[in-house]
């Protein structure tokens, strides 16, 4: 390992200028993926926050025993598709409308809304088919009047979601695929231009497994820094945007580590397959 | 030790560079292979450390047969043989003791014991007090002096030179031919293709010719029939 390591350094000092061209290229095209990650999580945030307030309310018919409605909320409770359950009565269901409807609060001076109860949906519940189902369980209870749960836009938002994370998933694959190609072309300059040491160490009898190292090794420390460098590029845009535009949010440090790890083996994959090029022909 | 049997190589674009080799080299034994440009000298040589694979035939070397080898049975053959080339292939960066343990270095060797051989080999072909210089420093034959080291230092069985003298004056081919005689006569085979029959002629050893691919002339035909014959 240790020789390995000092081969690296030897590549890294005997051309310098193509360990930083190939860092370089590999950050951009890493920070391409990561403007595009930004992009999807962002998108994903924003669903989950719509998603959240996905809700069944159900109207309860007048003159409801408090004691029938608290039941029927511990069953619904119970539900595991449920989240929450919460009472609401006809003057908070009247307070709530007024303040949701702001300047024309007074239209709602004297009228009457029936009781409801509201209920939250567990996240990984709330897609349509779930939404429906629950909402049809509760609809069988004798005292709810009606139910709501905004059928079209649950459909529209789960929609949306579906085709956001499909084009997420193969958009981001061809990303990866790009830089795995940029990365693999970029060791391949590295590789040609260390040939001949390729050759005197097959000559020698190195085995195909000790002359990879060095370049994994390589491949790997390129992947790092390119990913750190396209982390702190990525950074610096969402800060940019999040000034001038819109407000965004930044990876996790769970998600920039998964990214830095994932540049590494983008590194280490790219330099495996270009060695491996150049040790099939010789 | 090495071992042809009906060989023939033939490249794609080539063409047929050898036909039907059959030959045998003993241990300890000198022998040179002549022929004229693109006879097939070369591609003869890369058959014995199996940088190429007869299109047809066997080789044998060193136990290690052609047919099916692995590339890790070729990495482990080529520890036990030496290769030395007209133009040196010497690591430019590094100084002599660095491309000569560099050989070492690359097989894992124990880092202890890796001074101590390099140190030996040098001195082997009097370069000892050269250990630190450049290759670039350096004169034609002393390069080659340490090609041949770096050959040497895992006490190869047979040294391979293709053209070792091909680069080098006449003092400088007399130094390295002598070289090349010490060390056959310690015991280590040499099987060395080269243009130069003067040379041929005044040493005595053992002659190969080839022409076209095949071989012409075997002046230890004799000799080989008998090696043969016991082999079987």
């Amino acid at each position: 390992m240790r020789l390995a390591l000092r081969e690296t350094m030897i590549g890294f000092r005997r051309a310098p200028m193509l360990s930083v061209l190939s860092i370089t290229t590999i950050a951009f095209s890493l920070f391409a993926f990561g403007l595009f990650s930004l992009v999807a999580v962002n998108i994903r945030k924003t669903l989950g926050e719509v998603e959240s307030r996905v809700e069944i309310r159900a109207f309860l018919a007048d003159g409801t025993p408090v004691e029938v409605v608290s039941a029927a909320m511990g069953d619904i409770g119970a539900f595991p598709e449920v989240s929450r359950v919460e009472y609401v009565s006809p003057d908070s269901a009247l307070a709530r409308a007024r303040a949701e409807l702001g300047e024309f609060k007074d239209v709602f001076e004297s009228a009457f809304l029936p009781a409801s109860i509201d209920i939250r949906m567990r996240e990984g519940h709330r897609d349509p088919e779930t939404v429906k189902m629950i909402a049809g369980r509760i609809r069988s209870f004798e005292f709810v009047d009606d139910i709501r749960y905004g059928e079209d836009w649950v459909d529209k938002l789960y929609r949306i979601r579906n085709v956001a994370t499909a084009t997420g998933l193969v958009l981001g694959l061809a990303f990866a695929a790009v830089a795995v190609i940029i990365i693999g072309a970029t060791i391949r300059m590295a590789v040609m231009a260390r040939a001949r040491e390729i050759s005197i160490m097959r000559l020698v009898g190195a085995t195909d497994a000790f002359i990879r190292r060095p370049f994994l090794i390589d491949g790997f420390l390129k992947g790092v820094l390119g990913g750190l460098l396209a982390l702190g590029l990525t950074w610096f845009a969402s800060q940019v945007i999040s000034r001038n535009f819109i407000q965004t949010a930044f990876f996790s440090r769970g998600l920039a580590s998964l990214g830095l790890l994932g540049g590494a083996l983008l590194g280490v994959i790219g330099s495996s397959l270009s060695v491996g090029r150049h040790l099939r022909k010789v | 030790m090495i071992r042809f049997q009906h060989v023939y190589k033939e490249y794609p674009r080539t063409g047929l560079v050898l036909q039907d080799v059959s030959l045998f080299v003993g241990k300890g034994e000198f022998v040179f292979l002549t022929g004229p440009s693109g006879a097939g000298k070369s591609s003869l040589l890369k058959l014995i450390y199996m940088e190429e694979l007869p299109t047809k035939g066997d080789v044998w070397v060193s136990g290690v047969r052609s047919k099916g080898v692995k590339r890790k049975e070729v990495a482990k053959l080529r520890r036990k043989l030496g290769v030395v080339f007209q133009d040196f292939r010497l690591l430019e960066d590094r100084t002599a003791e660095a491309n000569v343990a560099f050989a070492l270095e690359v097989i894992d060797a124990p880092r202890s014991t890796i001074q101590s051989k390099v140190a030996r080999a040098l001195t082997q072909v009097g370069l000892a007090a050269k250990g630190t210089s450049m290759p670039r420093e350096m004169s034609g034959g002393e390069q080659q002096r340490v090609a041949i080291a770096r050959a040497l230092v895992n006490d190869p069985f047979v040294l391979v030179a293709d053209e070792p003298t091909g680069n080098l004056d006449e003092r400088a081919t007399r130094g390295v031919f002598q070289l090349l005689r010490d060390i056959n006569a310690s015991g280590t085979a040499v099987v060395m293709a080269t243009h130069n029959l003067e040379l041929v002629r005044r040493s005595g050893y053992r002659t190969i010719e080839i022409n076209r691919g095949q071989v012409v002339f075997d002046s230890g035909d004799g000799d080989r029939e008998k090696k043969v014959e016991v082999l079987a």
